[in-house]
C-alpha cells in the first residue's frame, strides 16, 4: 500500500492509500478526492487531471511526454510542478508523495 | 417536491457519472443503479485498446472499487429493467422486483448492430462492445492469423491497429469510400488510411460483405460484394449500434432515433431524463438541431446536467462535443462535428503525422481534428467553445500557429 497525501486549493487534506500500478488520477478518482475530473478517464486525452508534485517527489517520476506537455499548456495555473495525474504511476519509491491540487480543472 | 428516489437505468459512462455528481454536489436520497452487466461499472474505451493489449488491468477499468458504492449508497442492482409504468411511476425488474422512483434516468446506451448475413453466426466472429466481449478476444489475440474487420470505424480499426502489431494478416472491409467517414473530415480520413497501410493493414473500400463462410462451423472465408474472396481465421465487427429504447417506447416515450429529449436533456415524461448514447437532443454546435452522439464526454457531460438540474440549478445542455480515438502511435482527437464542413485548412506536419485539420463551414470553424496534436486539441475547444473569429483565411497563412493565436484574439472578461 502506497500513502498519498492531496491538498485540495483551500488546504483540506485527503490522506488515501492506493496500490503500486495506480496512477496518481484514480489514488484520487477511487477515494472521492474532488478537483479531479478526469473526464477521459486517463487516457491522455482532455487535461483535466492537472496536479502540482511536491518538490521532493517531481524527480520520481518519468518526465512529461510531448503529448503531457502539450495538454498541460492548456490548462489552467500550471507551473514547474504541474503533472498529469493520470500519466503518475505509483510505487514503492513515492510511499508518503504529497499532491496538491489546483483550483479548478 | 424535493426528490429523494432517484432510479438509473444503465451503468455506463454516463448513468455511473450521474450517480457520483449526485452523491459529490450533496445528494442525499437514494440512488439505485441498474447494471445488465456482472461486475462493477467500468470504462468502455480501453476494451479495443489498452485492455485488449493488457496494458491496462480490470481494476485500472474501474470508475470506482466496490467500497464507493457502499460508503456513498449508491445500490448497485444487476439487473435489467423490464417495464417503466410512468403513471406509477415505477421500473419493474426481469426479477419481478419493483422499484419506484421520483426521478428515472435512461442511461440505456446502444447496443452493437448485428451483422445479418449468411455465416455471420459461425465460431470466429466477434463485435466488441462489453468486458465480457474483449475477455473472449484478448487469449485469441496472439493467435490471429487472418483477420477481417467489417466497418472501418473507430471500433474496427482501433483493433485493427492492434491486430496489425500483433503480426497478423489484417482486412478492413468497409461500405463507405474512407476510414471513418461518418465522424472525420476527408484529410485526416486520409492520414489513417496511409498510416494503417503502414501498419500492413489492407483496405477493401467501397464494398459490403456479402456472406461469411466457415470450415464446419469455424469461420474461414469472406466474400465480399465486389467478388472478392478473403481468407480469414477471426471477423470482428464494428457496423454502428443500434439504441435501446425498446422499454422507453413501450412505456409510450416519444422515441425517434433515439430517445426524444429537449435542451434540458428531459423526455416526453417530465419525470424521465435520458442521456449518452440512447438520448436525441438538440445540440448547440449541430445549428440546434437534434443529433444522438456516442462518446463519453457526451455521456458524461449531460449526467452532469442533468444531476444540476435535480439538485435545484436547471440549465440546458450546451457542452462542446469532443471525442479521441487511439491507433498505433496516433491520437486523434475532435473537438467539435464537422458534419457539413465545406472547406479545410491543415496546420502542422501531415508527413509527420502530427498535424491537425480544420473545419470551417461557410467561412465559420465548427471542428479541429488534432492527430498527435493535442495542444491544438485543447485550444479548439476553447475556440469552438465561442465565436472565435478565426477564419480559413487567417489559418492559411504560412506559418500560422493556433495556440498563438488564440492567446492572442482572446475575448476581453
Amino acid at each position: 500500500m502506497i500513502n498519498v497525501t492531496f491538498i485540495e486549493h483551500n488546504g483540506t487534506e485527503h490522506k488515501v492509500t492506493a496500490e503500486a500500478g495506480q496512477s496518481v488520477m484514480q489514488a484520487a478518482t477511487f477515494n472521492q478526492v474532488p478537483g479531479i475530473s478526469a473526464d477521459c478517464g486517463g487516457a491522455g486525452a482532455c487535461a483535466t487531471c492537472h496536479t502540482y508534485v511536491a518538490a521532493e517527489w517531481v524527480d520520481s517520476f518519468p518526465t512529461k511526454t510531448e503529448m503531457e506537455t502539450d495538454l498541460l499548456e492548456c490548462a489552467i495555473d500550471i507551473r514547474e510542478n504541474s503533472r498529469l495525474s493520470c500519466q503518475l504511476v505509483l510505487s514503492d519509491a513515492v510511499d508518503g508523495i504529497v499532491i496538491t491540487l489546483p483550483e479548478s480543472q | 417536491m424535493s426528490i429523494q428516489k432517484v432510479v438509473v437505468m444503465g451503468a455506463g459512462h454516463g448513468g455511473f457519472q450521474l450517480a457520483a455528481t449526485l452523491r459529490q454536489t450533496g445528494y442525499q436520497g437514494s440512488i439505485q443503479l441498474l447494471s445488465d452487466e456482472p461486475g462493477l461499472p467500468y470504462q468502455r474505451p480501453p476494451l479495443s485498446k489498452s485492455y485488449m493489449q493488457g496494458k491496462i488491468s480490470e481494476m485500472a477499468m474501474l470508475f470506482r472499487p466496490a467500497a464507493f458504492y457502499e460508503t456513498e449508497k449508491v445500490e448497485l442492482i444487476h439487473d435489467s429493467a423490464k417495464i417503466i409504468n410512468c403513471d406509477a411511476k415505477t421500473v419493474e425488474l426481469n426479477s419481478g422486483k419493483i422499484l419506484p422512483y421520483d426521478h428515472l434516468i435512461i442511461a440505456s446506451g446502444a447496443r452493437n448492430r448485428l451483422l445479418n448475413l449468411p455465416g455471420s453466426d459461425l465460431q470466429g466472429v466477434h463485435g466488441i462492445k462489453t468486458r465480457q466481449d474483449a475477455d473472449v478476444l484478448i487469449p485469441l489475440l496472439p493467435i490471429i492469423k487472418k483477420l477481417a474487420v467489417i466497418g472501418a470505424g473507430f471500433i474496427g480499426l482501433e483493433f485493427a491497429a492492434v491486430a496489425a502489431a500483433q503480426g497478423a494478416e489484417v482486412h478492413v472491409i468497409e461500405l463507405g469510400e474512407r476510414p471513418m467517414q461518418r465522424a472525420i473530415s476527408e484529410q485526416m480520413s486520409e492520414v489513417f488510411r496511409l498510416a494503417h497501410e503502414q501498419w500492413g493493414v489492407q483496405f477493401h473500400f467501397n464494398t459490403g460483405v456479402s456472406a461469411i463462410e466457415g470450415d464446419g462451423d469455424k469461420v474461414s472465408r469472406l466474400l465480399t460484394n465486389d467478388g472478392s474472396s478473403i481468407e480469414v481465421d477471426r471477423i470482428i465487427y464494428g457496423i454502428g449500434v443500434i439504441p435501446n429504447v425498446e422499454i422507453a417506447a413501450d412505456a409510450g416515450l416519444t422515441i425517434e432515433n433515439g430517445i426524444v429529449v429537449d435542451e434540458m436533456l428531459l423526455t416526453s415524461d417530465p419525470n424521465i431524463s435520458s442521456l449518452g448514447d440512447v438520448a436525441n437532443f438538440p445540440c448547440k454546435y449541430f445549428n440546434g438541431k437534434r443529433i444522438r452522439l456516442e462518446s463519453v464526454q457526451n455521456a458524461v457531460d449531460q449526467a452532469r446536467t442533468i444531476a444540476a438540474r435535480l439538485m435545484g440549478n436547471p440549465a440546458p445542455y450546451i457542452q462542446l462535443p469532443w471525442f479521441w480515438t487511439d491507433q498505433g502511435n496516433l491520437k486523434l482527437q475532435i473537438a467539435g462535428l464537422s458534419i457539413g464542413y465545406n472547406e479545410t485548412v491543415i496546420v502542422g506536419s501531415v508527413a509527420d503525422q502530427k498535424l491537425s485539420v480544420l473545419c470551417f463551414c461557410d467561412g465559420e470553424l465548427i471542428c479541429v481534428e488534432s492527430c498527435n496534436r493535442a495542444g491544438d486539441h485543447m485550444v479548439g475547444r476553447k475556440l469552438l467553445a465561442r465565436v472565435s473569429g478565426l477564419t480559413p483565411e487567417i489559418a492559411k497563412v504560412e506559418g500560422f500557429d493556433l495556440k498563438a493565436w488564440e492567446v492572442l484574439n482572446r475575448p476581453e472578461v
